[in-house]
């Protein structure tokens, strides 16, 4: 039997050579980039929100639009995105779920099948303002009876048809990470299908689920061309209703940031523009955080406490 | 939709027939991975199913409790009697089936949930217990299993803390909770170390009085320690392409296999001289 030869070379760290020094350089590089850029622009909607709010403390929350920006608030805007978000909560999220759950769970590998699912894959690409047309088209057009026009409720529908594509496809891996044994164990016992999905599939797949209806309602909140497409207002705004002319915080924020600042009052449009932004701001990462808690909670029971 | 029903079997002189198979031909796809396999198992047996790798024993074997309804590609040809009833008549409930015939699979896969919900959920799925029988179906169900003076502390506690021996116990445990009649097993101590596999198949004596069991095995010392009959697959090469089959050389009592077997190919396999 020989020894094995071992000089203090052969364990040594091959990671010493010029290519991977400007590997790692540009790496850091990458990163500084993007957290400093991210820091400028918090950095400026702090600085730029930091007057409107002082100026105007809760009302700027509770205030209907002004023609003046020392006047203005940002009530209906967020009238009108909170709409859009229990829409889309209460629409699309349950369609898109029950989509995925049946073209994962039920339907079978037909030709047919994957030319449907590789065209909602392809739909989650397609640019906003297109749906923004189908959205004039459809909801505001054809179900002017049911949606009144250019409504919250349009918008919400609008909104939900845009998001849908994302809920379905990351609906569709969560439920395709759950692994087979636990079906083959449900069924083993003699559950039927849905109660190997209700029972096992579902839960296992929560976290998953969660991370998508996050990232839909987050999406939903923050576009502003598709309610361009469809009317969304941005002047003043007295009233607001489900069924009426409506606005939302990304309009708000869109339009504001146009407009000339005026050289008389104490804070300007563009100090409204950045408040709004802010508080739409804490709004997505208000429900990310709860995301990441339920999140947390379900892998819990994953485990199974 | 009618219900598997449990027709008086006949006697037949050695015990009665569980399942009887006839000219058994499974494809997956456009490949045929078994031949003509044609067989009896006996009640309140434990028959073995040995074969090189390959030859199709676990296509059999989810052939007998239809799991192979979840593979896509999956086609099963012929005639697979339960105690009577065509298997694969339309009108069985698939679900009605696995009820009835259990199944331990190769890998312990516990459900990410308590020990006492694992043994449980198929119990209470049944719908025939009472809230108040459950907490005794399980306790029985671990005890038979020989899990429960290891569990009885800890029932509230995730499955997926035991060890993989008493995960694969637990697996049994949620098996028998059900009160099947069958129950295949799939190689069910490949991952365990032999204290384990040994009280598994102490388990497996233990419990055949109740239960009709099949067991595939790599294990020829297993099928020879543990069961009552043998039945032995090996593959040819396909007159229709050149993949391999898996056919069924013969079934036969176990002492016979080991001992004195009507084909060549089983001795040559039995004694370690071939796969
Ligand atoms: N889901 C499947 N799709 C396609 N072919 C399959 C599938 N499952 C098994 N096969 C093929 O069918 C044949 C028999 O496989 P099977 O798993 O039944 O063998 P086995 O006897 O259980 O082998 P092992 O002892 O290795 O577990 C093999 O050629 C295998 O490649
Ligand atoms: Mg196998």
């Amino acid at each position: 039997m020989t020894a094995v030869e071992l000089s203090s070379n052969d364990l040594r760290s091959r990671e010493k050579g010029t290519g991977s020094l400007v590997l790692g350089f540009g790496l850091l590089v990458a990163v500084t980039f993007t957290l400093l850029s991210l820091f400028v622009l918090l950095a400026r909607i702090f600085t730029q929100a930091i007057p409107a709010f002082r100026e105007r403390g809760s009302d700027f929350i509770t205030d209907t639009i002004g023609s003046e920006p020392g006047i203005s608030g940002i009530w209906p805007g967020l009238f009108g995105s909170f709409g859009i978000g229990v829409g889309v909560l209460l629409l699309a999220v349950p369609l898109g779920l029950a989509a995925a759950i049946y073209l994962e769970e039920y339907a079978k590998p037909t030709r047919f099948n994957r030319f449907v699912i590789v065209n909602i894959r392809n739909l989650a690409g397609v640019p906003a303002v297109i749906y923004g047309v189908l959205g004039l088209i459809i909801f505001v057009g054809w179900l002017k009876p049911i949606t009144n026009g250019g409504s919250v409720i349009a918008a919400a529908l609008t909104l939900s048809v845009l998001v849908l594509p994302v809920i379905i496809i990351t609906g569709m891996e969560a439920i395709r990470s759950v692994p087979t044994g636990i079906r083959e164990a449900g069924y083993g016992v003699g559950a039927t299908r849905w109660e190997v999905t209700r029972d096992h599939v579902l839960p296992y797949a929560m976290p998953g689920i969660l991370t998508g209806t996050v990232l839909a309602l987050s999406r939903a909140l923050g576009e502003a061309a598709p309610l361009i497409m469809i009317g969304a207002i941005t002047g003043l705004l007295p009233e607001t209703s489900l069924t009426g002319k409506f606005t939302a915080i990304p309009m708000l924020i869109y339009n504001w940031s146009g407009r000339p600042d005026s050289a008389g009052g104490a804070i300007g449009w563009s100090n409204s523009a950045a408040a709004a932004g802010l508080v739409l701001l804490v709004l997505v990462i208000a429900f990310n955080l709860t995301g990441v808690l339920l999140r947390q909670k379900f892998e819990k029971k994953r485990v199974g406490t | 939709m009618i219900q598997v029903q449990a027709v008086q079997p006949e006697k037949t002189t050695e015990s009665s027939v569980v399942f009887s198979v006839r000219d058994l031909n499974v494809y997956y796809g456009e490949f045929r991975a078994v031949r003509d396999a044609s067989f009896d198992i006996n009640e309140n047996e434990i028959t073995a199913f040995i074969g090189p790798s390959g030859c199709g024993k676990t296509t059999v074997l989810r052939c007998l409790n239809r799991m192979n309804d979840f593979i896509e590609t999956a086609r099963v040809e012929g005639k697979i009697e339960y105690h009577g009833v065509d298997l694969y008549d339309p009108q069985v409930n698939s679900n009605e089936v696995r009820r009835r015939i259990g199944m331990v699979f190769q890998k312990p896969n516990p459900f990410p949930k308590s020990i006492f919900d694992n043994v449980a959920y198929g119990a209470k799925l049944s719908g025939r217990f009472s809230k108040s029988e459950i907490d005794e179906v399980v306790e029985n169900a671990l005890r038979q299993a020989a899990l429960w003076d290891e569990v009885k502390d800890r029932l509230k506690a995730s499955a997926l803390g035991l060890s993989g021996g008493q995960q694969q116990r637990l697996c049994i445990a949620r098996c028998i909770a059900v009160k099947p009649d069958v129950i295949l097993m799939d190689e069910p101590c490949s991952a365990l170390d032999p204290i384990a596999t040994a009280r598994i198949e102490d388990l497996m004596q233990e419990i055949k009085k109740d239960f009709s069991i099949i067991i595939v095995t790599h294990n020829m010392q297993q099928a020879a320690r543990v069961s009552d009959r043998t039945a032995f697959f090996t593959t040819e090469i396909n007159p229709e392409s050149d993949r391999r089959t898996g056919v069924l050389v013969e079934v036969d009592s176990t002492r016979k296999i080991f001992s004195m077997p009507s084909d060549e190919r089983t001795e040559l396999y039995v004694t370690g001289r071939f796969g």
